[in-house]
């Protein structure tokens, strides 16, 4: 569904995407992960339009849409959270969300309840008429998945959509997101929360340092002594090898 | 917007067209002036209170209208009706023209307030140095009182006009409010990667606010000459009538819907006052928008219908 090749992307000196590929299967769930610093934001920001890459192509559907900007691939079906949440904090619940619903519909009533479906479909369904910035911090992340998810999108880019959530908070989101993925949407998500990305993902993207390092199934990407390096230092997976030999 | 707040405004706006029958022709003068004031400043509302786009320039759209109104009746001899429809348009146009220049530029804030604020300047000093456009005598519309030449000979009847163009736009207003083009604006206005993010096209939407609200600050620039009769490049593209659509809509209340309108008639109604008790001192009511200004950002950044709503809702919270 979506082909990503050979994206570099320079910020100064610094070489923050280093010939990134990656492929996203329809109807999947595949994960993006990587130690900070890594370049997945700004690999999301290429996909999603947000950022120009220096080289390399976008495909989505069959459809060469690197040079497109983001609102077009919104309509597209390409819908994308902020790993930094950025709700219209002026605006209610409700109205937040209409602004997504709003692009496939284009009658207020129809919007509206289309944005009430949503909310409730996220359990956003109680704080419809409270201001945005009166939510809580699983309630702005859930208001970034009911806005995107407002737009009516084929392809959902989640960025770390699970962070700053305590453990019950998380075991309550993620029935949402496996929600999303039975009513045919297909999910690229950034996530740190491992337990959720084992749970969740069929397959796994890892970066490091604007390179991928790593891709596969969950369980062969963990055990990857490249993966293990990248995250825990030089020597690492060495030393863990020996651990267990021991 | 609820039914009270409706209700309150149809009765304003009948209160209003009542008072053309009881007062004074200095009554009607002040009025009609607050009227061309209120609606400039619901033209500015629609960039500024709706897409947070603050202008400091609308006098390039007011003084289109006006302009574009007169020549075409004095030059050319076109009917007033048509020189006013043609002004409107121009309005609409130079909105465009400096829509497409700036928001391609990608100029936001401070920035789009000072180059809006620098087209109104360039404009009002070529009219000021160009013949065609009467230089800076000014252009005197011959006086030909009749419903045919938009010029009468009852104060009221602008009035009244004046208050059906208000209510217009008030409606209209509204109408974008609760729809698809206001939650866009919206949108904008809060945080414009967000707003991408959800497919709203920004430079479009831009595009549209700019244009519709120069339409509607040109129409109170068409107003204006049909009343005054004269205009020069100070009154048409001065800064008086930018700071003043600006003034009118942050202190009634920037982006609710009658803010403007408030706004524009508490202002009027305290300049005459001031001029009034103080009117030796030239440019006391000028001194007394300054502090309104800062007391309004101050305590009420919602203005006066902000204000009030907040009153409101504390009582029946009490």
């Amino acid at each position: 569904m979506l082909e990503v090749s050979g994206i570099s992307r320079s910020f100064g000196g610094v070489r923050a995407l280093d010939g990134i590929s990656l492929s996203v299967a329809s109807g999947s769930i595949t994960g993006l992960i990587g130690p900070n610093g890594a370049g997945k934001t700004t690999m999301f920001g290429v996909i999603s339009g947000f950022v120009a890459p220096d080289t390399g192509s976008v495909t989505y559907r069959g459809a060469d849409i690197t040079g497109e900007p983001a609102h077009l691939r919104a309509r597209r079906g390409i819908a994308r959270t902020f790993q930094i949440v950025q709700p219209f904090a002026g605006l209610s619940v409700g109205e937040n969300i209409a602004v997504g619903s709003y692009l496939r519909h284009t009658k207020p009533s129809e919007a509206k309840a289309r944005a009430d479906a949503v909310a409730r479909r996220v359990g956003l369904g109680a704080m419809l008429d409270q201001p945005a910035s009166a939510l809580t911090v699983a309630g702005r992340k859930r208001l970034e998945l009911a806005r995107a998810l407002a737009t009516e999108p084929d392809l959902l880019l989640l960025d770390e959509v699970l962070a700053g959530l305590n453990p019950s908070e998380i075991r309550d989101i993620l029935p949402v997101i496996h929600g999303i993925r039975a009513s045919g949407v297909t999910i690229l998500m950034i996530e740190h929360v491992m337990q959720a990305v084992m749970a969740l993902c069929d397959d796994i993207f890892v970066m490091a340092q604007g390179k991928m390092i790593a891709e596969g199934k969950p369980d062969a990407v963990c055990r990857d002594p490249h993966v293990i390096e990248a995250y825990l230092g030089h020597g690492a997976a060495a030393r863990m090898q020996e651990a267990g030999n021991a | 917007m609820k039914r009270s707040e409706l209700l309150f405004l149809v009765a304003l706006l009948a209160v209003l067209a009542l008072v053309p029958l009881l007062a004074s022709n200095l009554v009607i003068n002040f009025l009609v002036t607050a009227l061309i004031v209120a609606l400039a400043a619901l033209g500015w509302n629609i960039l500024g209170g709706l897409a947070g786009q603050i202008s400091f320039g609308h006098a390039a759209f007011f003084g289109t209208g006006a302009y574009v109104t007169e020549l075409l009746q004095l030059r050319f001899g076109m009917n007033a009706w048509a020189a006013a429809v043609a002004g409107i348009a121009a309005g609409a146009l130079m909105g465009l023209a400096i829509g497409a220049a700036v928001f391609r530029a990608r100029l936001r804030g401070s920035y789009f307030a000072l180059v809006t604020l620098a087209f109104a300047e360039v404009l009002r000093i070529l009219t000021n140095a160009l013949d065609f456009t009467g230089g800076a005598s000014g252009l005197l519309l011959k006086l030909q009182p009749g419903a045919a030449h938009f010029q009468f000979d009852q104060r009221s009847v602008f009035a009244w006009i004046g208050i059906a163009c208000v209510g217009g736009v008030l409606l209209l207003t509204r109408h974008i409010m609760h729809s698809r083009f206001g939650a866009q604006l919206a949108a904008v206005l809060e945080n414009e990667d967000a707003a991408r993010a959800l497919g709203v096209d920004i430079f479009a939407t831009k595009l549209r606010a700019i244009t519709l609200s120069a339409a509607i600050t040109a129409a109170a620039g068409v107003f204006y000459v049909q009343y005054f009769l004269y205009l020069d490049a100070n009154i048409g593209y001065g800064t008086w009538i930018s700071i003043e659509a600006l003034l009118a809509a942050i202190i009634g209340g920037v982006g609710t819907m009658a803010g403007p309108l408030i706004g524009a008639l508490a202002l009027h109604g305290l300049g005459e006052l001031t001029r009034g008790f103080a009117g030796s001192i030239t440019g006391i009511d000028l001194v007394i928008f300054g502090l309104l200004l800062v007391a309004a950002i101050a305590f009420a950044p919602a203005g006066i219908v902000g204000a009030w709503k907040r009153y409101v809702g504390g009582r029946r919270n009490a």
